[in-house]
């Protein structure tokens, strides 16, 4: 199957190793789903300010979080195993403070918890994220990977789809709809202007989830104080049989050479003032437009 | 080496704006690095669309197979390995769409390209691409290059480079590749046309809109008293209809409407390139936000930084004061 898809990619080579024989099949009726997760800084609101090296931005005073579209596709992931009575493993690459957010996965109802925690794995590009990943979920039962479609500090989105490839799985990305079948999932894709492309995916596959597929819940006060106490797999590039070169910054083809502010065109004129003061000026701007007549 | 080579986007017969937006950048760098322009058309039942693509490049290459009727990834894929592993090219640009992102970043890893996504803009430097692209939801740039290779993969933001005129002679070349079938383990279904819903935000002249800063679905009735006492529509970005305080066919952006009112307020909405393609051409955008540095406050006509909880009901009490 696929055999046309089975190219003569190296990357494929590169990134996949040996797979285990009882890779993702599913256990009778059961369902297990793992989820990629990754804790971001909240960007949308703050001040954002870059670091003195132009590298990296001050992440100091920013609160951490989940990354959005991620925390869609837990969400996924937990009415999916609810109804088909499976487990949820989540698997992220970060440092130490993404625990935070594996164990918040736990508090609602993830099973197990996977961090790829190895230096050797910072400041990877997209296809070198992957390719950890991918070194990390082969060796899991799942019928289904599911991921955010997008980051909002990199905001690549690329890490699913390049993650489906090294697994060698099918898969798509900005799926707003989801529907089990037997050994398949019927998805929608969301293309511009709304339209929706509907597929059938056989599983395992890897699934991109856009955010407002459905409505992510909040932890219990519980589920926080049992999943304080889980343990979380910790995963070296060595425990995955991965080279130092093979991922990280080491084994990304891409790199960042320096971050700037996005110029600043003409800009807006910015009406000064108190909120008062200023909705005075806006009121007499739109009067002058003919929007207040 | 000396070939930049564009996938054409197409849906439903159509043309996407991003290809000749991608064509005209790729123009831009081979007059700069000396390398010729490839457009890549795939599909099923062209007609005479690559005599459209033609005098935007030096050279159209051409596929036209059943089995590329839907614009699946995986069936276009390996169709694209074999062009690209033929071709050679130092440089394969696809659009940063739907369907771009779909199919580039699996592309990147089968070929083992470098890979950089989003791009927004590309320069050739000494002989090497660099790509700059935007992280931190628009908040910071980010200059990238690529580690030596024959061939480097990028996706380019639609809009981020203007449709130009061309007067190129693009030859037509008839591509002989195997077309696989469409796999079994992925098969298009349908297109969904997006629900029709009570109000066209598409035909109101003031359109007034509003993002994650509203924070609270109690926040919303004074953005509609305001918008009622414009004569206005009320409209959002993508994270009021994800947290279900207002139906999808209020959202403008790229996975939503785009709106030319004469009047677009702008409030809460930090401006994403998604949100952005869907508004940018109104008459007068205004536009209100708490951070001073929202990439909204550049494509604004005004601004207003602040707190829109204290603003919107201001606002809305001026024009009512104006109107007495």
């Amino acid at each position: 199957m696929r055999g046309a898809l089975r190219g003569s990619g190296v990357g494929r080579e590169r990134c996949r190793g040996a797979w285990p024989d009882n890779r993702n099949r599913r256990n009778g009726e059961q369902m297990n789903i793992v989820v990629c997760v990754k804790q971001v800084p909240e960007t949308a609101e703050a001040d954002v300010k870059l670091a003195s090296d132009k590298k990296g931005i001050v992440m100091e005073g920013l609160p951490l979080q989940i990354n959005e579209a991620d925390n869609y596709a837990l969400e996924q992931a937990l009415l999916l195993t609810e109804e088909h009575d499976g487990d949820v493993t989540v698997v992220t690459l970060g440092p130490d403070s993404s625990d935070d957010v594996l164990r918040m996965s736990m508090a609602k109802g993830a099973a197990e918890a996977v961090r790829l925690n190895d230096p050797a794995f910072d400041r990877g590009d997209a296809v070198a994220t992957a390719r950890a990943l991918a070194a990390a979920i082969k060796d899991l039962e799942y019928d289904i990977v599911l991921t955010g479609c997008i980051s909002s500090d990199d905001g690549n989105t690329a890490v699913g789809v390049a993650l489906a490839e090294c697994l060698e799985l099918p898969h798509a990305t900005y799926v707003t709809q989801m529907e089990m079948g037997d050994g398949e999932v019927t998805v929608g894709r969301e293309l511009e202007g709304g339209l929706i492309e509907k597929l059938k995916v056989k599983t395992p596959c890897v699934i991109g989830i856009q955010t407002g597929i459905n409505e992510p819940r909040y932890a219990s006060i519980m589920g926080i104080a049992k999943a304080s106490k889980r343990e979380i797999a910790m995963k070296s590039a060595g425990d995955l049989g991965l080279e130092s070169g093979d991922v990280g910054a080491e084994g990304s083809r891409t790199r960042i050479e320096e971050l700037s502010y996005p110029p600043v065109g003409e800009g807006a004129e910015i009406l000064e003032g108190t909120p008062a003061e200023a909705s005075s000026k806006l009121a007499d701007v739109l009067r002058e437009k003919g929007f207040v007549s | 080496m000396n070939e930049i080579l564009v996938l054409a986007e197409h849906r439903e017969g159509e043309l996407r704006d991003v290809t000749f937006e991608m064509l005209g950048k790729a123009r831009e760098l081979g007059e700069a690095s000396g390398q010729a322009v490839t457009a890549l058309l795939l599909g099923s039942g062209l007609g005479d669309m690559a005599e459209t693509v033609k005098p935007h490049a030096d050279e159209v290459l051409v596929l036209d197979h059943g089995n590329l009727k839907q614009f699946n990834s995986a069936v276009y894929q390996p169709v694209l390995a074999d062009a690209i592993k033929t071709r050679e090219p130092g440089l394969v640009m696809i659009g940063h769409t739907a369907f771009g992102v779909d199919l580039a970043p699996s592309l990147a890893v089968a070929l083992e390209l470098p890979f950089a996504a989003d791009c927004i803009d590309l320069a050739v430097e000494g002989g090497t691409t660099k790509a700059t692209r935007q992280i931190y939801e628009g908040k910071v740039n980010a200059t990238v290059s690529f580690v030596d290779a024959p061939t480097v993969l990028v996706t380019f933001r639609p809009s981020a480079f203007p449709v130009e005129e061309a007067a190129r002679a693009g030859k037509v070349t008839e591509l002989t590749i195997d077309v696989p079938e469409e796999p079994a383990v992925r098969k298009f279904l349908e297109y969904v046309e997006a629900a029709v819903g009570d109000v066209d935000i598409t035909k109101a002249e003031v359109v007034v809109s509003i993002g994650r800063g509203l924070r609270e679905e109690e926040n919303l009735p004074m953005v509609e008293e305001l918008a009622e006492s414009l004569g206005g529509v009320v409209a959002c970005s993508r994270p009021v209809v994800d947290a279900g305080w207002l139906p999808k066919d209020r959202q403008v952006g790229s996975s939503g409407k785009t709106v030319k009112p004469k009047l677009y307020l702008a409030i809460g909405i930090s401006g994403q390139f998604q949100h952005l393609s869907g508004m940018k051409s109104a008459e007068t955008i205004v536009a209100i936000n708490k951070d001073p540095k929202a990439p909204i406050f550049s494509a604004a006509d005004y601004g207003i930084v602040g707190d829109l909880t204290k603003v919107v009901p201001a606002l809305k009490e001026k024009i009512a004061e104006l109107r007495a």
